[in-house]
């Protein structure tokens, strides 16, 4: 564990506002104590084996509804990249398909998730619109998944990715319960809980996730969102950008581009 | 792998609407539908049995300790749905160690420990210590050496020991109503705090969850205390029954009111997931929601006891209507429990689409595991019964 | 001290040794199973994010294959799938770069491969390149004609359609069927080989419409005609009536 650890001379940042609080409501004891300790408190950092920081980087997604051509490329690249079970029952992210017809019916399907493609049946009713929305784990920076987690075998790690413990995991699907987004399912052999990692063995690798790396159109976006330059900042800064179910507060750093109204 | 995906892909066919494909699997079945149905009953036997000895209400002496036995059955069968459910049982000890404060599962342990230690096994100490003394003074053999070992191999009976038992009792009986309140207003807090289900979501849960419990509780004394009665060759206290019945009737009714409040508040409110839910009680669950929770398992006992308050009819008769209402309203809190826990999970949360839940017979999240975990309870209430008799005639002086 | 201890109730003490021990049992029994590193970070065992990024990878990324494919990559970027990485078609790699004699990528040949993305659906964006392969050279496979990492089909495609077929579809089914595409289009040759840079006109005037739909218009009488000076005149024809299925309401 200690080899884990590097310890920098920095000032120790005080970026809790509960932390703020409480240092204001307690300021004639707490002054002194901390002027104490930020003079001697080492900031301790995890790293990894390949020096690669977590705190050091904040990752998101971008998706441009408008560029997806619902080839299924990502969701297929996905199960290659992270032995997902091919059955179809098991998605890490899939495409789903929108048609809203003329008299106001919307008819959405994923068959496999997308892997096989989608069918195109001329339907009675004509399409009043119709476009492709690619899914995955939004990362929320606020997951409902982790909240509810009883033994801490899924948390949002450093770098903001939500990842599972699957060595810690008892099985009892209550994350899986408490994300709206049905991007969490049980690994039938493992029996742990599995969702998307953004592919965190590449991410720390400096290569894109899977899902990214092949699709066809550049629909998907990958990148820091804490530094100035970055794909993904551009994104942000060209597009009106959209997050699925913000009602939730559970906001999400998967951002979508273009996104619909029916989306859900 | 290959059972899973056996039972999953039959499934795919029955699936109406949209879903997410990863919702195709049903996670809570039968085992989580068992949970809160016993855990329920726990709260609502200790709640009746707390109506003596807080309360004082003196017909009710004949259930006191039998509804106390009742409880602890129940409570120590209840985490047992839960472990057999766990996809590694083997790591449920996590829960206890390294708690996530944010979880409201990870409480289970301790409201669970709190409520086994510290209310129902002390409460059942108290009240039952001088009397094993007595018992272990008179027994020989094994049995003597596990009472004196139960009664932590106390001797004391003198009167201003078994005065402190009696106010002892008490006052865990006081603790031990909010704890109950707890324990199963915390089981309504699991399913009311997810944000993501808007079947489940609702502030209303917890406590729609302890009435049904304590409705549950009641009904099921009620059920025990007729069946073992004749088998002893006792007869059955009347106005003991009359007010477990009328306890049972007012309880429905404050449980009818908050259901259908929460019910009235939905539609009223008419949230974005409105036109799935409708969908969900009209077709999925009319069977069990609205004909076997309302209609059976509701109204008609509700009626039934009503007519036995209101008209004067011979004994026979009332503990024939009593045993039917109980029978029914335990058939009623079971499937309420169903219709939260599996209704909950027949709609995507994409709004959009419903999927099946079909249970296996085989299996431990089967049928025949689920009425093992169920018949369970029973078996130690009996031994229970022949190592702390709750009966009036077996009590010492 | 022993006169207070002779006053607590014989139950309490009992019950105190049993707690004591339970206590006792459970602090042991914690501080036994809690993993070191837990809490290190968060409410989380911190060695679990070293072992996510433990796990195997199989995708290699565009950056590897280049580094060996050099040449491959020089076509591909002068092509329309510039912005495609090779294991797109080619499929997990990472294999090949260990061993590259041992593992080979894929090499799709089947007709059923490229109308993944290129079959023609009326859910995909306007604009991107999409066929009917039912009707398209049936007999052959695609890299008979189109390089796959320089796609541009050798012959520049005769008809529209080969294109744009969303826009093909939806005519086929108007009363505009009949009317070809350059009676309102003016595209140059080399709209075919550079569409973006070189883009096709489209009518700017009310009047453009006008010379079949207005009233003095000499076309066919069972024309449907219209007023330009009365109807509408603050909007131009194509802001209500979309001239490729011009009955859509």
């Amino acid at each position: 564990m200690e080899k884990n650890v590097i310890e920098l001379n920095k000032k120790v940042e005080r970026r809790s506002f509960l932390k703020k609080l409480a240092v204001f409501a307690l300021a004639p004891l707490t002054v002194r104590i901390l002027a104490q300790d930020e003079k001697f408190k080492k900031v301790k950092k995890w790293i990894l084996d390949n020096g690669y920081v977590p705190s050091d980087h904040k990752w998101g997604m971008g998706i441009d509804i408008s560029k997806c051509i619902g080839c299924g490329r990502c969701a297929d690249a996905c199960k290659n990249e992270n032995n997902v079970p091919r059955d179809p029952f098991f998605f890490r992210t899939w495409v789903e398909r929108y048609r809203i017809f003329e008299n106001g019916d919307i008819k959405v399907d994923s068959p496999n998730g997308s892997i096989d493609g989608f069918e195109n049946i001329p339907a009675k009713e004509k399409i009043l619109r119709s476009f492709f929305v690619p899914k995955i784990c939004n990362h929320c920076e606020n997951p409902p998944c982790v909240q509810v987690c009883p033994v801490g075998a899924t948390f949002k790690s450093e770098d903001g990715v939500v990842l599972v413990d699957s060595d810690y995991c008892v099985g009892c699907r209550y994350c899986i319960q408490a994300c709206p987004y049905g991007a969490r399912f049980l690994h039938p052999v493992k029996h742990t809980a599995e969702k998307c990692t953004f592919c965190y063995q590449r991410i720390v690798n400096d290569k894109l996730p899977a899902c990214v790396e092949v699709c066809p159109t550049q629909a998907r976006i990958f990148g820091e969102l804490n530094k100035k330059a970055s794909p993904l900042v551009r994104f942000l800064r060209m597009n009106k950008i959209g997050v699925l179910k913000p009602s939730l507060n559970t906001e999400p750093k998967v951002y979508y581009a273009n996104l619909d109204m029916e989306v859900k | 792998m290959e059972e899973i995906i056996q039972h999953l892909t039959p499934l795919l066919r029955d699936v109406w609407g949209y879903i997410f494909p990863n919702e195709v699997e049903l996670h809570w079945g039968l085992l989580i539908v068992l949970y809160p149905y016993l855990t329920g009953l726990v709260a609502g036997a200790f709640i009746l049995a707390s109506l003596v000895k807080v309360f004082n209400v003196k017909e009710l002496q004949p259930t006191y300790r039998l509804a106390m036995l009742t409880a602890l059955s129940f409570l120590l069968v209840a985490p047992l749905p839960l472990l057999a459910h766990l996809g590694h049982p083997e790591r449920a000890l996590e829960i206890l160690v390294t708690p996530n404060s944010t979880s409201a599962m990870a409480m289970f342990g301790f409201v669970y420990a709190w409520y086994l230690m510290a209310v129902l096994c002390l409460e059942i100490w108290f009240e039952y210590r001088k009397d094993i003394i007595h018992w272990a003074e008179k027994e020989k053999g094994i049995k003597k050496w596990i009472h004196r070992a139960i009664s932590l191999f106390s001797k004391d009976v003198s009167e201003a020991s078994v005065k402190f038992d009696k106010k002892w009792v008490k006052i865990i009986t006081i603790i031990g109503i909010p704890s109950a309140f707890l324990l199963h207003g915390y089981v309504g807090f699991i399913f009311g705090s997810i944000k993501a289900n808007p079947w489940w979501s609702s502030v209303l849960m917890p406590i729609v969850f302890l009435f049904s419990a304590i409705v549950s509780g009641i009904g099921m004394v009620l059920i025990i205390y007729m069946i073992v009665t004749p088998f002893r060759g006792k007869t059955l206290d009347i106005a003991c029954l009359d007010k477990l019945a009328s306890f049972l009737f007012y309880v429905m009714i404050i449980d009818f009111t908050l259901e259908s409040l929460d019910f009235i508040h939905r539609v009223y409110e008419s949230e974005e997931s409105i036109k799935i839910l409708a969908y969900l009680v009209s077709d999925k669950l009319f069977v069990s929601l609205v004909v076997i929770q309302v209609i059976m398992g509701m109204l008609i006992p509700l009626g039934m006891i009503a007519v036995m308050k209101i008209m004067k009819s011979p004994a026979e008769l009332k503990k024939m209507i009593y045993f039917i209402a109980a029978i029914l309203v335990e058939i009623g809190i079971f499937t309420t429990r169903w219709n939260i826990v599996i209704g909950g999970q027949l709609f995507s949360k994409s709004f959009r689409g419903l999927t099946v839940y079909k249970m296996t017979f085989f299996g431990l999240e089967g049928l025949l595991a689920g009425l093992a975990i169920l018949a369970l309870p029973f078996v130690i209430l009996f031994v229970l019964t022949k190592l702390l008799p709750p009966w009036e005639e077996a009590k010492t002086n | 001290m022993k006169n207070f201890l002779s006053k607590i109730p014989e139950q309490v003490k009992r019950l105190s040794v049993l707690l004591v021990i339970i206590v006792i049992g459970f602090v042991v029994v914690t501080s036994y199973l809690v993993p070191k590193d837990f809490g290190v970070l968060g409410h989380y065992r911190a060695s679990a994010v070293q072992s996510n990024a433990n796990k195997e990878m199989h995708y290699a990324g565009q950056e590897l294959c280049a580094s060996c494919h050099e040449d491959i990559l020089k076509t591909k970027m002068q092509g329309y799938h510039k912005n495609l990485s090779c294991e797109v078609c080619h499929g997990p790699s990472l294999k090949h770069t260990d061993e590259p004699d041992q593992f080979k990528p894929n090499k799709p040949r089947d007709r059923k491969f490229c109308p993944i993305c290129h079959e023609y659906n009326p859910s995909r964006p306007t604009g991107f390149p999409q066929i009917t392969s039912a009707s398209h050279n049936q007999r052959k496979i695609c890299v008979t004609c189109h390089n796959p990492h320089n796609p541009t089909p050798p012959q520049t495609p005769k008809e529209c359609e080969a294109c744009h077929g969303e826009i093909a579809r939806t005519k086929s089914f108007s009363a505009h069927a009949d009317i070809p595409c350059t009676r309102c289009h003016e595209a140059s040759e080399k709209h075919k080989l550079m569409p973006r840079e070189y883009l096709p006109t489209k009518p700017v005037k009310r009047e453009f419409c006008g010379g079949c739909h207005a009233t003095d218009a000499k076309s066919a009488p069972e024309i449907p005609r219209i007023d330009l000076a009365t109807h509408e005149p603050r909007y131009v024809c194509w802001q209500c009536h979309y001239p490729h299925l011009p009955e859509a309401k």
